[in-house]
Order: C-alpha cells, then sequence, then structure tokens
C-alpha cells in the first residue's frame, strides 16, 4: 500500500511536467506583449522593455524558458508577475476559497445525486422515477448564469425580504461555510444531472446481480438486501465519477466565482490571461494539475477500500 | 388451511408427510413473463411432489421452466414481469403463494434454501465469506457477531473447506470453484431446511469437482433428512443420487418417475430421446442420438402437445389436443396420448 502511494506519486511527475509543458507553450504562443500590457496604451520605453525581456527570459528559446521555470517549481517557487508580485503572494487565500467552492459543490452534489439516483432506480418507471429524470435534464439544461441569479434572487433576496430569514448570502466570503451554500448549488448542478443518472443505472444493475438474488432467498429483509447488499456495489463506480469531478468542478468555477463575487482561484485565471501574466497561468494550472493527481489517488485507494478484488501493492 | 401460520415449526416435524401430503407440492403452477415481445408463459401447470430425504432430478433441456419453477417456490421472481395467473405450492400444506412477503422471507433461507449454479456472481464480492453464511444466524437467529462466525467456522468444516478458521475471513475471490460452491452449500444449510433446491449445481465446475460436491450434497442429505430438488443436464448424476425424476418440456412436466423405473423404460417420447442421448461405453463409436429440431417458443407454443413438431411416435390428434398428466401407477405419469405404446415400446 505505501509503496503503491509513493509509485503513484513518482509517476505523477512525467503527468506534471508533461501539462506544465503544454500550458506554458499555450500561453508562449498567445497573442499580445506582456511588457506592452503593462503600460496599457502609452508607449513602452525600450530600455525598460530591453531590461524586462531580459529579466524574464523572454527573448530565450522556450525550452530554456521552461526549464528556468521548471526549476523554480521544484524549488517552490512559482516566480514573479511582470509587475513584481511573488506569484504565490497572489494565490494567497485564493485557492482555499475555490476548494471550499467546490468542496461544497461535491458534497451537495454527492447527497442529492445519489440520493435521486437511488429513490429512481428503486422506483424505475414509476412516476418518482419519470419526475427525477425529467429534473436532470432541465439541470443540463439550465446555464449556469441564469441558475446563478434566480437562486441568488429567490433563496438570497426573497427568503430575506419576505421571511427574514438571511441564510443564504449572494456574494463575498464574509459568512463563513454559509457563503458557499448558493454558489455550491449552482456550480453541483450539471453534476448533479449526471450523478443521478449513473447511480440510477448503477443500481439498476446490481439490483439485477445474482447476490442480490443469493441475499433475497437467504431469506434477508428487503431493507437489509438494498442497503447492504446492494449499495456498497452500486457506489463503486460513483466514486470514480466523484474523484475526477473534483477537478471538473474547480475548473468549472470561474464563472460561479463571478456571479457570486468569490476572489477564487478561477477569476484570477481569466484575469491573468488578459493581462497575458504567463507565470499565474502556468502556475495555477500547475497546482490544479496536482489537486488532480491527489483526487485520483484517493479515488484508486478508496476504491480498493470498497471492493476487495482491488489490491494494490 | 385458512389463516396459514408462519410457524410451520409447529407443525409435526418428524415424518416427510401431513397425512397423504408430502412436505412440498407444486400443484398446477404457471408462470408467465409480460415482455415486450408479448407474454411468455415459461410454466404452463407443473407438478411435482416431494418428500423429506427424497431427491427429486428435474430434467430438461435449456428453457424448459426448471429454474423458474425454483424460482417460484423459493419466491425469488421479480414480479413483475413474472405473474403467477394460477397454482399452487404447498409446503407442508400451506399454499406458499397465499403468505405475505413477510411471511414467506421467514420460510425461505429457513426453511427451503437454494443453490445456484454459479456461485462466483451468487456470492457478494464485497463481503468476506465468513460474513456471508454468519448473516444468516445474525439477521434469522439474532445471534452475536461472535457467535455467528463461530457457527460459520463449523460450517465451513462441515463442507469441508480446508482451514475453515483461516479463511473465514477472506472474499469469495480468494477460493476456488469448487470451494466457492461449498461455500454457497454451507451458506444454504446454515439453518438446517427442510427443502434444499440446487440449481445446476455443478454445471461451472469440472468434472472431478461436480463428483465431490455431489457427494457432497448427498452426504448432507442423509445427515439431515431434507428434502432435496436437484436441476440438472446431467443424467449420469441423476441415476447415482436421485430417487424420482421429473422431466419437463415446454413449461410442463411431461414425466414423473421413481428413478429405478425410468432407465430403459420411458413412458413419454421426449424421455426416451433424453435418454438415447445419453453416452454409453457399449455405444462407443457410434454416434450420439439427439432429438430433433429446437425447443418450442414460448411466445408461440405449438398446439396440442408442445412436442408433436419434434415427436418420432406423433398422431394427428397429437396436433390438436393437449395430453393431461395421465397417472400410469401412483408414482408415474405421463403426458403423452400414447405413453402405453411408447412404454411397450409398440409406438412409432
Ligand atoms: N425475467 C424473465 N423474463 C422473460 N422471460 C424469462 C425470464 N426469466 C426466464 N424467462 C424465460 O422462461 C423460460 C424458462 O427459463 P428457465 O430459466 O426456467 O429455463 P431452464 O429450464 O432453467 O433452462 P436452463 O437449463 O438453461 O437453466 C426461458 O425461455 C426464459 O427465456
Ligand atoms: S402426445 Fe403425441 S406428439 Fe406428444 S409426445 Fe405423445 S405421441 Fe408425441
Ligand atoms: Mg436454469
Amino acid at each position: 500500500m505505501g509503496r503503491y502511494v509513493v509509485r503513484r506519486l513518482l509517476q505523477a511527475i512525467p503527468v506534471l511536467l508533461g501539462t506544465t509543458f503544454l500550458i506554458f507553450t499555450l500561453v508562449y504562443w498567445l497573442p499580445g506583449d506582456p511588457i506592452q500590457a503593462l503600460a496599457g496604451d502609452r508607449a513602452v520605453d525600450p530600455v525598460f522593455r530591453a531590461t524586462m525581456r531580459e529579466m524574464f527570459h523572454l527573448d530565450d528559446p522556450l525550452v530554456v524558458q521552461y526549464g528556468y521555470y521548471i526549476q523554480g517549481i521544484f524549488s517552490g517557487d512559482f516566480g514573479t508577475t511582470f509587475r513584481g508580485l511573488p506569484v504565490s503572494t497572489i494565490f494567497e487565500g485564493k485557492f482555499q476559497i475555490t476548494l471550499n467552492l467546490a468542496m461544497t459543490a461535491l458534497v451537495i452534489e454527492a447527497i442529492v445525486g445519489i440520493g435521486l439516483g437511488l429513490v429512481a432506480a428503486l422506483r424505475r418507471g414509476k412516476a418518482t422515477d419519470t419526475a427525477i429524470l425529467a429534473f436532470t435534464l432541465l439541470l443540463v439544461s439550465i446555464p449556469t448564469l441564469v441558475s446563478g441569479f434566480v437562486l441568488q434572487l429567490v433563496l438570497g433576496l426573497q427568503l430575506k425580504t419576505s421571511t427574514g430569514i438571511d441564510f443564504f448570502p449572494v456574494a463575498g466570503t464574509s459568512a463563513g461555510w454559509r457563503s458557499y451554500l448558493l454558489p455550491g448549488i449552482v456550480l453541483a448542478g450539471t453534476s448533479i444531472a449526471y450523478l443521478t443518472r449513473l447511480t440510477r443505472t448503477s443500481l439498476m444493475e446490481t439490483l439485477r446481480a445474482d447476490y442480490v438474488r443469493t441475499a433475497i432467498a437467504k431469506g434477508m429483509p428487503r431493507r437489509r438486501v438494498l442497503g447492504r447488499h446492494a449499495l456498497r456495489n452500486s457506489l463503486i463506480p460513483l466514486v470514480t465519477y466523484l474523484g475526477a469531478d473534483l477537478g471538473a468542478l474547480m475548473s468549472g468555477a470561474v464563472i460561479t466565482e463571478t456571479i457570486f463575487n468569490l476572489n477564487g482561484i478561477g477569476r484570477q485565471l481569466v484575469d491573468s490571461v488578459y493581462l497575458s501574466e504567463n507565470s499565474v497561468v502556468v502556475g495555477i494550472v500547475t497546482v490544479l494539475v496536482l489537486i488532480f493527481i491527489a483526487a485520483n489517488l484517493i479515488v484508486d485507494l478508496l476504491y480498493a477500500v470498497l471492493d476487495p478484488r482491488i489490491r494494490y501493492e | 388451511m385458512k389463516n396459514p401460520s408462519v410457524d410451520t415449526h409447529l407443525l409435526p416435524a418428524d415424518s416427510g408427510t401431513i397425512g397423504t401430503e408430502p412436505l412440498l407440492a407444486v400443484d398446477n403452477l404457471h408462470v408467465e413473463f409480460t415482455t415486450r415481445q408479448g407474454v411468455a408463459r415459461a410454466v404452463n401447470g407443473v407438478s411435482y411432489s416431494l418428500n423429506a430425504g427424497e431427491t427429486l432430478a428435474v430434467l430438461g433441456e435449456s428453457g424448459s421452466g426448471k429454474s423458474v419453477t425454483a424460482q417460484a417456490i423459493m419466491g425469488i421472481l421479480d414480479m413483475p414481469p413474472a405473474r403467477i395467473p394460477k397454482g399452487e405450492i404447498r409446503f407442508r400444506g400451506t399454499d406458499l403463494l397465499q403468505l405475505s412477503e413477510a411471511q414467506r422471507s421467514q420460510i425461505r433461507g429457513q426453511q427451503i434454501a437454494m443453490i445456484f449454479q454459479d456461485a462466483l456472481s451468487a456470492l457478494n464480492p464485497v463481503f468476506t465469506v465468513g460474513w456471508q453464511i454468519a448473516e444468516m444466524f445474525r439477521v434469522h437467529k439474532g445471534m452475536s457477531k461472535k457467535a455467528a462466525y463461530a457457527k460459520a467456522i463449523e460450517l465451513m468444516d462441515r463442507v469441508r473447506i480446508p482451514a475453515a478458521r483461516q479463511r473465514v475471513n477472506d472474499y469469495p475471490h480468494q477460493f476456488s470453484g469448487g470451494m466457492r460452491q461449498r461455500i454457497m452449500i454451507a451458506m444454504s444449510i446454515a439453518l438446517d431446511p427442510e427443502v434444499l433446491i440446487a440449481d445446476e449445481p455443478t454445471t461451472a465446475l469440472d468434472v472431478t469437482v461436480q463428483a465431490q460436491i455431489m457427494e457432497l450434497l448427498a452426504e448432507l442429505q442423509r445427515e439431515s433428512n431434507m428434502g432435496l430438488i436437484l436441476i440438472t443436464h446431467d443424467l449420469g448424476v441423476v441415476a447415482d443420487v436421485a430417487d424420482k425424476i421429473a422431466v419437463m418440456y415446454g413449461g410442463r412436466i411431461v414425466e414423473n418417475a421413481p428413478v429405478h423405473d425410468i432407465y430403459g423404460n420411458a413412458a413419454h417420447p421426449y424421455t426416451k430421446g433424453l435418454l438415447e442421448s445419453i453416452p454409453r461405453v457399449d455405444m462407443k463409436g457410434q454416434e450420439l442420438y439427439a432429438i430433433k429440431g429446437l425447443p418450442p417458443n414460448l411466445l408461440d407454443m405449438p398446439t396440442g402437445c408442445a412436442f408433436h413438431p419434434r415427436c418420432p411416435f406423433r398422431q394427428d390428434n397429437c396436433v390438436t389436443d393437449v395430453p393431461a398428466l395421465h397417472e400410469i401407477s401412483g408414482t408415474r405419469s405421463s403426458a403423452c396420448h400414447y405413453w402405453r405404446e411408447v412404454l411397450d415400446g409398440t409406438a412409432g
């Protein structure tokens, strides 16, 4: 087990190198002159330009630039922006906000998605099932912008004005974990739909399995057949989905962060792309890749806990 | 019996029969499945019976309704799509079909148990074998975890799994096919059921292991005097272990007979065909006999005798008249208009 984790972490190194190099290349080819971007519309002093290009190795070949960058990363240095700020200072607090948001969304997704999926599977073909399936269709077809504003309006403002309950803040992070509820719901929307359908299919498949028939033949009560014999098996594929979805939720947080005025990494990423702050863009992607790799590793370890047929040496 | 009581243990348990009533009697059972193509009549009036200590072998080609009948007895058919429009399944005189689901789940596993063909898929992959056997004692007998596991080890010993104590916490996939089937058997006999249904318990195993499993089943049956319904394709096994035989075709019983009567003396052309298709030493080199034609389509059963399109003894009225299950003697019956001629060897 320990050796497996070490091996997986070592395997992560080439993945990390590959993805950062890819994103580095893309940013390198991005149109626009970062030095010009600093000055806006004004003309840039040629001496200043030359110094900057020299300092940030902008005239070196791509591979050499990447070499400098990676060297920094492995000594824990994400570099500095063209404006002279250390990139790590820019990151401060922002990854935490996005991670909080993504985790909130993941928890909401897991509870609602698995819950609805189980109910749908048990009521297969009945009105409840049809209603849940229709609901998932609705979820995937509403754009985040719309659902975000509607929830802000209804749960955030109207609930407050009509009942005096001020439970769901509509912007910022000043209310602690409650600040993440509405954006979490909005961010989880589409994923809830997919997870519901996946859970439904998975449980329906499990219910057809021979070992479920065996459990019934053993005279086990229905509650036990479902809750012990079927549930655990049908959870296995869902874990993979949830793990992969954490990465998707983090990178999909941009719009949600904008709507709810959360100062997270998604917004920073968009801003930095516009400002041609390449070191920030590459830095964010690098950390996202690291989180993704960690999530996948946790999923694989969880897998072995749920399914004894899988053993890692 | 009105208001059937669940606690059938209160009924006399020592004798296999209550008056003339056998331990288990399937009577004119019908099962149909609603499918997209129409209604599939998988079981069309099956009757057979079983006494304590007796082994009934149920024979018949694939799709003849052997498993569906067994599942109806266990009460593990998915309803819908399955439906039981007619028939009775009497266990100690009580019609199981009249019981509530709660009452039936008291009988399932405790008084009537079942072994399935493929133990690998029939055992739950995510629980240890000990857990799965112990569950019987924990749920049905309310035993503590410790006591239940001790019982599980005892049972694993009894079905002769080597090093049971060490292996009780292993998972099904860590056992060989034969050992897995022994686990299934241990689980099914855990609560000393009175009836054990084994649905092709050895089909998934290789030949030497098959013999060991059959031997184990026969031995357990002798020890506990339970009634055994053995569903099988293997006529060789039948001769060794069965007391009587029920032959099924197209969801019907075509012949019931004590095992020693039937070999070389079939009273139904289909049984005759089955027996002639057994490989025999004295026929070495000769081509094996096979019944010509295909099994009937359940959605579109042949008129009259369902076997008529394939029957070498067919007469005109076979196409129009459904043969009843004629009683030949107290223990024998045949669903053929011409059973006398078939029996004498004068038909055809
Ligand atoms: N859930 C179902 N829906 C529709 N038809 C079914 C269903 N279960 C069984 N059947 C049909 O009932 C018929 C009898 O099946 P059954 O499993 O009893 O056959 P069998 O005699 O046990 O055959 P085998 O030797 O292959 O096990 C088959 O034709 C099968 O297609
Ligand atoms: S009733 Fe007729 S067709 Fe059917 S088995 Fe007998 S002889 Fe053959
Ligand atoms: Mg079968």
